[in-house]
């Protein structure tokens, strides 16, 4: 019989195994094979996990924030490889409009890349740190988070619930940092402080085509020690990490971020490849080109690698302790809901 | 992939969009299956049947292991179910495993509550599992779920058709949990009464409204052979870990004079189809029917007992958890309240019984007085009279002497007097 993997038992008093079984997956169907009898299957709930995730679809909510002209919809661009942001460049209104206060513009869009459907809502905020007063701008921002984590706590206490609670809460929010090169402003360190609390937060610096490759070293030191004086916490959060070897590749995530960011939808022909870029008279920037800057770590971090880590977080961390929050300061209003339920005194139940 | 997923998924505002080029996120679906394996899986099996059916075997054949498990006797006066969990590693899956028997069903004399103990405990799971989705600071993704998800309901191979016990017993159980009837110890009988016996227990089955769980049709990868195995059930199986030399390999069997009858053979009998639709098809299908249907309906039957409506939009929500607080404070108060009324109410008639008993000592009191006044009234006119008495022999002993003084002497009134008068030298 082939090596590999054996059906093992632990329990308290006994450790016995049973003999080797063949390696290969079951599933879809298909008969085990006559001879390995000690195959039992456990292994076949992948395969299972991950027809039941194809077949239901997964959900993203990303929002962007930054000031106006920062590349925000340009980047979502990029990222997706389609038009999820419309450009405010292609606006019928010849002068841009600039928001009295912040707007939140919620679109969604539903994508698929090889049989794998996912719901990808982009949460636009125009409007953010553009105007004179900029003080308690994040307040928009802060009530629609909490709003969405209210949508579903209020979906999930309901008595007849849906199947599958829509989830609209937001998982991750990348916040565009000008590229001044030197420090990060107040308004940066104000927004990132608070909302660093609420949601995961994945700080860019936009637009990192106008820094040399040593400015933009400089200036990421300088705003990951802001950061670390502020107390801000933004994504991978050190506290979150499951075990040592999470760690190992949390902490080098760490170091890299803010990742210095350049998008673009156009392709150019550079070198025989058709590449995504920005053609200046100096010269191409290839986006996804790890020497010229770091969209391809961002994409790694947010889509191919931490996706679902993200979503976990958001999920039983920060809703979590809205929900804490929450439940504990509306005891003082249950006296006026209770007037309205009976007591029932014969299963009351402790 | 069927439409009707996709139009599921969509609604206002959600636009199919195509991608220019890879994006990447078709790696999500293995970022799911690689944070499931670092968690590990969980899975709880009921066996239900009567004692010595096999069920501790067909576990272990199951699951290619020995559990410890021992003999029951046939004498325990009541149900009771004894669950044991284990940890399984297959590759790089874990698997924690709960094995629940049922320990003496079957073997009462009087089996009306044989059901009971069987249905408080799944129960017992539920609600276990409410508590800690109600509580402020939980911890969901870190819970042992210990809520069972299939249910094996073994059914004696008389042949015949399904006892009386085990039509209630299902019917209590089939909208708590998934039921998934076997026949044990098949190999007691022939292919033929198998398959009149097999149509004889899913017609009675239906007859009765008894909900067993079907295997899912809705992903077309699996829709097939879960159709035919549908047709199968209830599968009959044997059980064995032994092994026996058939051909030139060893199997895992039962072996007889007349013959040998091989656990894993299919001609033989069903226990491959179950291990495949219990094990590598619908493992996970059954711990989400467990969770979104047969839990949802425990969650809401218990939040409806409780009085609960859902809130309107405009109220703030409740935390659960702390209304039952706060209602098992107003039980208490009630309680406390009637507790105070009794009390007031044993402090009257004790105060009552006081006055009562306070009269009565009035009474006897003034009757005590009564007797008193009149005795020394009586005493008073004793008294009386013995002084009147008295007086009359004063006076009459006063009359006496004055007569005696007034005789003459020698006349006496009577003689001795007188000689005494003269012996004492009187004049």
């Amino acid at each position: 019989l082939s090596s590999g993997s054996e059906v093992s038992l632990s329990h308290s008093n006994m450790s016995e195994s049973a003999k080797p079984h063949h390696p290969s997956p079951q599933g879809k169907g298909e008969k085990s094979h006559g001879g390995d009898f000690s195959y039992v299957g456990i292994d076949a709930i992948l395969e299972q996990m991950r027809r039941k995730a194809m077949k239901q679809g997964f959900e993203l909510n990303l929002m962007v924030v930054g000031q106006s002209g920062l590349g925000k919809s340009t980047l979502m661009n990029t990222l997706f490889k389609s038009k999820v942001s419309r450009n405010k460049s292609v606006q019928s209104n010849p002068e841009e409009r600039i928001p009295k206060t912040v707007e939140i513009k919620s679109i969604s869009h539903d994508i698929e890349e090889k049989g794998v459907r996912m719901k990808l809502t982009v949460i636009d905020t125009p409007g953010f740190g553009d105007q004179i007063n900029n003080e308690n701008c994040w307040q928009p921002i802060m009530k629609f988070i909490n709003d969405q984590y209210e949508a579903y706590l209020q979906e999930e206490i309901n008595i007849n619930r849906k199947k599958r609670i829509p989830d609209s809460r937001v998982h991750c929010c990348i916040y565009f940092i000008p590229p001044t090169g030197h420090c990060l402003r107040p308004l940066d360190v104000e927004f990132m402080r608070r909302l660093s609390k609420v949601v995961n937060i994945v700080p860019v610096i936009a637009k990192a085509d106008t820094l040399t490759l040593e400015e933009r070293d400089s200036f990421k030191q300088t705003i990951r020690e802001e950061l670390r004086a502020n107390g801000i916490d933004v994504y991978p959060q050190k506290e979150f990490d499951e075990d040592a070897e999470d760690r190992m590749i949390n902490d080098k995530i760490r170091e890299m971020i803010p990742f210095a960011v350049v998008g673009s939808d156009q392709e150019y022909q550079v070198n025989g490849k058709r590449l995504l870029g920005r053609k200046t008279k100096w010269g191409t920037i290839e986006v996804e080109n790890i020497a010229h800057c770091e969209f391809a770590y961002l994409r790694d971090l947010l889509i191919r690698t931490h996706m679902q880590n993200i979503k976990d977080i958001t999920g039983s961390i920060h809703y979590e302790t809205y929900r804490v929050r929450r439940l504990n300061e509306s005891n003082g209003h249950l006296e006026s809901l209770l007037g309205s339920l009976p007591v029932k005194r014969a299963t009351v139940f402790w | 992939m069927a439409s009707s997923d996709v139009a599921r998924q969509l609604d206002k505002g959600a636009r199919p969009l195509s991608l220019a080029g890879h994006v990447g996120f078709d790696s999500l679906p293995d970022q799911l299956v690689n944070k499931s394996i670092s968690q590990g899986f969980c899975f709880n099996i009921l066996c239900i049947g009567e004692t010595g059916i096999g069920k501790s075997t067909l576990m272990d054949t199951l699951f290619n292991t020995n559990f410890e498990n021992f003999e029951s006797s046939h004498f325990e006066p009541q149900v009771k179910l004894r669950a044991q969990t284990y940890d399984l590693q297959e590759s790089n899956v874990r698997l924690r495993l709960t094995v629940v028997n049922t320990v003496g069903f079957g073997d009462q004399m009087n089996k009306q509550e044989s059901y009971q103990p069987v249905v408080d405990y799944i129960d017992k799971q539920f609600e276990t599992y409410l508590q800690e989705e109600l509580k402020i600071k939980r911890s969901l993704h870190n819970y042992h779920d210990s809520r069972v998800h299939a249910c094996l309901y073994f059914i004696s191979p008389s042949g015949h058709s399904l006892k009386s016990l085990d039509l209630v017993t299902m019917k209590k159980l089939d909208s708590k949990v998934n039921i998934i009837p076997v026949i044990a110890k098949a190999d007691t009988i022939s292919k033929s009464e198998l398959h009149k016996f097999k149509i004889k227990i899913m017609s009675e089955l239906v007859s009765n409204g008894v909900q067993i769980y079907q295997f899912p049709l809705d992903d077309e990868t699996v829709a097939k052979v879960n159709t035919t195995m549908n047709g199968h059930l209830p599968f009959a199986v044997v059980g064995s870990t032994e092994e026996v030399c058939v051909g030139n390999k060893m199997v895992k069997a039962r072996q007889y004079p007349w013959g040998v009858v091989q656990v894993e053979n299919e001609h033989h009998c069903d226990f491959v189809k179950l291990r495949e639709m219990l094990i590598c098809v619908n493992m996970e299908d059954l711990r989400e029917q467990t969770h979104t249907r047969h839990y949802e309906l425990y969650r809401r039957c218990k939040l409806e007992e409780m009085g609960f409506k859902d809130t309107d939009p405009e109220c703030k929500p409740v935390s659960l958890q702390q209304t039952y607080e706060v209602k098992r404070q107003e039980f208490l108060a009630e309680l406390q309240k009637r507790e105070d009324e009794m009390r007031q109410v044993f402090v009257q008639r004790v105060k009552e019984k006081e006055a009562e008993l306070k009269e009565a000592e009035r009474q006897l009191q003034g009757r005590f007085e009564q007797l008193k006044s009149r005795h020394a009234e009586e005493k008073a006119a004793l008294e009386e009279k013995k002084r009147l008495l008295d007086n009359d022999l004063t006076s009459f002993g006063n009359r006496k002497t004055a007569a005696a003084l007034l005789q003459p002497p020698g006349f006496t009134v009577n003689g001795k007097k007188d000689k005494d008068r003269k012996n004492s030298g009187f004049m």
